[in-house]
């Protein structure tokens, strides 16, 4: 018999004082990645942050009203690891996701209109009202889903990366995923042909410790994920996600090796969610409210590079609060923009299927594509 | 006009798509150095390169899916499948990504991508080689699924598959790839979604997908020899889209169908031209729709009793004179 294994998270932020993080953004500060940082572009970073945790309160309001259907995963707490990534993309570089996607979403440029209009289901969202929360996309901002399934992306970003190299380009895909798609197969399909071929993606482990109401210590037989990298002869690294500077000057250092040597790697983030799995999870049984609390307090993204930025004498506490205020308007916006769209017409129930049906002057098949129609 | 193999049309497809479009790629188990385990993709990497043709581990989940995001991004992967049967093991990047992505994103993103590979029966490989999803497939909007019977058509489609702008799933036939058809020397198309009379006739139509057609053009003369009944066969070639138009001109015609294929037969192909032929031919018919498929039960594997379980022109002709 294993070991019995018990949840580590709660052991873990107990021993990682908030000083840790602190020390981190300071250390990682002086990285090149983050010393060539304006203060303009350190304010932007918090913005973003800001933006993304004033939008996901607003919509766990809406949610509460009854306006969003099935599934909502929030991230807030995790906001720090979507913006370092989007901060470090480049015209050729490329990210997808899993369903936790609003944060990445936001972090590239999508405006919470849309955002807020897809989670009501409604024709002005960013996927007409189709895809729902778990499937934001944004090909303009290559920015590619929001995908449902636990590590149906990963190959995906595989291929997005292979793309960049068959076509010559210097670019790379970031491939998020939760450190709960680790153990599906496809993800390892994935680290192997990453490596065979030299494809030029970064898959990041956003860790946040549960996969739904199972901790990594119930699901994963290795405390360091990114190490699985060593099988299939590729890099890894494993930082601290809650600070921003960390975060980028980690995956600065992994998009570079895959951009410029292509060389995959796995960059792993310790983070965590401060909201249950999705709107449906209590949250009770797995974890305690003392563990939530002391991560709030002690290691929460937006506080401590808040605190960070203070003291580097970049943002003033006035400052501070004027973004934070602007978010909220901006949210309270969104929301009201989205109450007012319209639903989708029921023809667009068969609209977006097939290219062919939606451009028949260019298509060349015969026959019926649909069997049940309006 | 020239004679030559299914094969040799399915090699001769890939290769003209190859130097059409630097876009096109072809990978898949062994389509490289071993020149495609079915031969398909013989002579194709001597001619176009490692980058162009390119041996995959076994990773169907992982390779297809990364066909599937590259085809986001304006590449054009032709996947090989060994078998359809290894497909299962990436079905969730097939039926979740390829045939969603589009959707999903409100229009956002196309996923021009071709798997192609074997689908059959017939060949004493067992339960778990002998799948023919064509169904599932075709039951999944976001999917097109086309199952050729001729060199002709195999040729054709699969070069009208690789420039189409949506998934197409491409089912072949290994015991058709040794058999010779005419084949023009000049390039051609088929669409997709239009059927193929392959022998007019006048007192009953057969309707039929893949390999089943030739079965069916076997039965069609054996019964015009023995019977003196004139018997019109039609090839669906694509079974997503459908070409219904074919369908029921040829049942208004006749009056009688009899629906054949090689699959098994609960919500299969069959079902779904029967409800078609009743809701749209219904006063035309002067007899019940008859179906003819697979014994319903895995494919078993003693040779003999194979035979017996794939539809053979016997048990069409059978089926036929239930009706007449």
């Amino acid at each position: 018999m294993p070991k019995e294994r018990v949840s580590e998270r709660s052991k873990e932020f107990s021993l990682a004082a908030r000083a840790e993080v602190l020390e981190h953004n300071k250390k990682y500060s002086k990285d090149p990645v983050n010393a060539g940082l304006s203060k303009e572009d350190k304010i932007e970073l918090y913005r973003k942050m800001i933006r993304i945790r004033r939008f996901e309160e607003r919509t766990l309001r809406v949610y509460q009203q009854g306006k969003i259907g099935g599934f909502l995963h929030l991230y807030i707490g995790q906001e720090s690891v979507a913006v370092a990534v989007s901060s470090l993309m480049g015209d050729d570089d490329h990210v997808i996701t899993a369903y936790r996607d609003h944060g990445i979403g936001l972090a590239v440029g999508m405006s919470m209109n849309e955002c807020m209009a897809e989670l009501q289901g409604k024709f002005t969202g960013c996927s007409k009202g189709k895809g729902g929360s778990m499937h934001y996309f944004a090909p303009d901002k290559n920015y590619w889903g929001g995908h449902g399934i636990v590590a149906g992306q990963t190959p995906l970003g595989l291929g997005l990366a292979y793309a960049m190299k068959y076509q010559d380009k210097v670019g790379c895909c970031v491939c998020m995923l939760g450190e709960g798609a680790v153990n599906q197969g496809v993800f390892h399909e994935s680290l192997n042909l990453a490596s065979l071929w030299r494809i030029p993606v970064v898959y990041l482990i956003e860790n946040n410790g549960y996969s739904m109401g199972t901790s990594q210590e119930r699901s994963s037989a290795k405390d360091i994920l990114a190490q699985r990298a060593e099988a299939y002869d590729m890099g890894w690294h494993h930082g601290n996600g809650n600070s921003i500077y960390e975060a980028r000057a980690i995956l600065n250092k992994a998009m570079t090796d895959a951009r410029e040597h292509q060389r995959p790697s796995i960059v792993e983030l310790m983070t965590y969610r401060y909201r249950g799995h999705s709107m449906s999870d209590p949250d009770k049984s797995y974890r305690t409210k003392d563990e939530i609390e002391n991560y709030k307090k002690n290691k929460d993204p937006i506080t401590l590079y808040e605190e960070a930025l203070k003291a580097e004498k970049v943002l003033t506490a006035a400052a501070a609060k004027e973004i934070s205020k602007e978010a909220t308007e901006e949210a309270e916006k969104s929301a009201q923009f989205a109450n007012k769209s319209p639903f989708p017409q029921p023809e667009e129930l068969l609209t977006d299927v097939y290219w062919e049906t939606d451009n028949p002057d260019k298509g060349t098949s015969g026959g019926k594509f649909f069997f049940e129609t309006l | 006009m020239r004679n030559i193999t299914y094969r040799q049309a399915l090699n001769e497809a890939l290769a003209e798509e190859l130097k059409y479009d630097e876009n096109v790629v072809i990978i898949g188990e062994e389509v490289a150095q071993f020149d495609g385990a079915y031969k398909v993709t013989e002579g194709l990497l001597k001619e176009f390169g490692p980058k162009r043709i390119v041996d995959a581990p076994i990773s169907e989940a992982g390779f297809i899916g990364m066909g599937i995001g590259a085809s986001m991004l304006g590449i054009r992967p032709v996947m090989e499948l060994m078998f359809w049967s290894f497909a299962y093991v990436a079905w969730d990047q097939i039926i979740n990504n390829a045939a969603n992505v589009r959707y999903m994103s409100g229009g956002l993103t196309n996923c021009p991508i071709v798997i192609r590979g074997p689908a059959n029966g017939g060949t004493a490989v067992g339960a778990t080689h002998s799948h023919t999803p064509e169904n599932f497939i075709a039951n999944t909007p976001g999917l097109k699924v086309c199952c050729p019977a001729t060199a002709y058509d195999a040729k054709g489609l699969l070069k009208t598959a690789i420039r189409d702008n949506d998934p197409v799933m491409f089912m072949e036939n290994t015991i058709l790839y040794n058999e010779k058809w005419d084949v023009p020397e000049e390039e051609y198309l088929v669409p997709l979604g239009k059927a193929e009379v392959k022998k007019e006739g006048k007192d009953l139509s057969l309707i039929a997908h893949g390999r089943a057609v030739i079965t069916s053009l076997q039965a069609a003369q054996m019964i015009e020899e023995a019977h003196n009944i004139s018997v019109e066969v039609v090839d669906l070639r694509s079974i997503r889209p459908l070409d219904e138009e074919t369908i029921i001109e040829s049942v208004k015609k006749t009056g009688r169908a009899v629906l054949v294929e090689e699959s098994k037969p609960f919500c299969g192909v069959g079902a779904q031209i029967a409800a078609t032929i009743q809701d749209q031919a219904f006063d035309y018919l002067d007899a019940p729709i008859k179906r003819v498929s697979s014994i319903d039960a895995p494919q078993i594997y003693s040779m003999p009793l194979e035979k017996i379980q794939i539809p053979d022109a016997q048990r069409v002709v059978k089926k036929v004179m239930e009706i007449l």
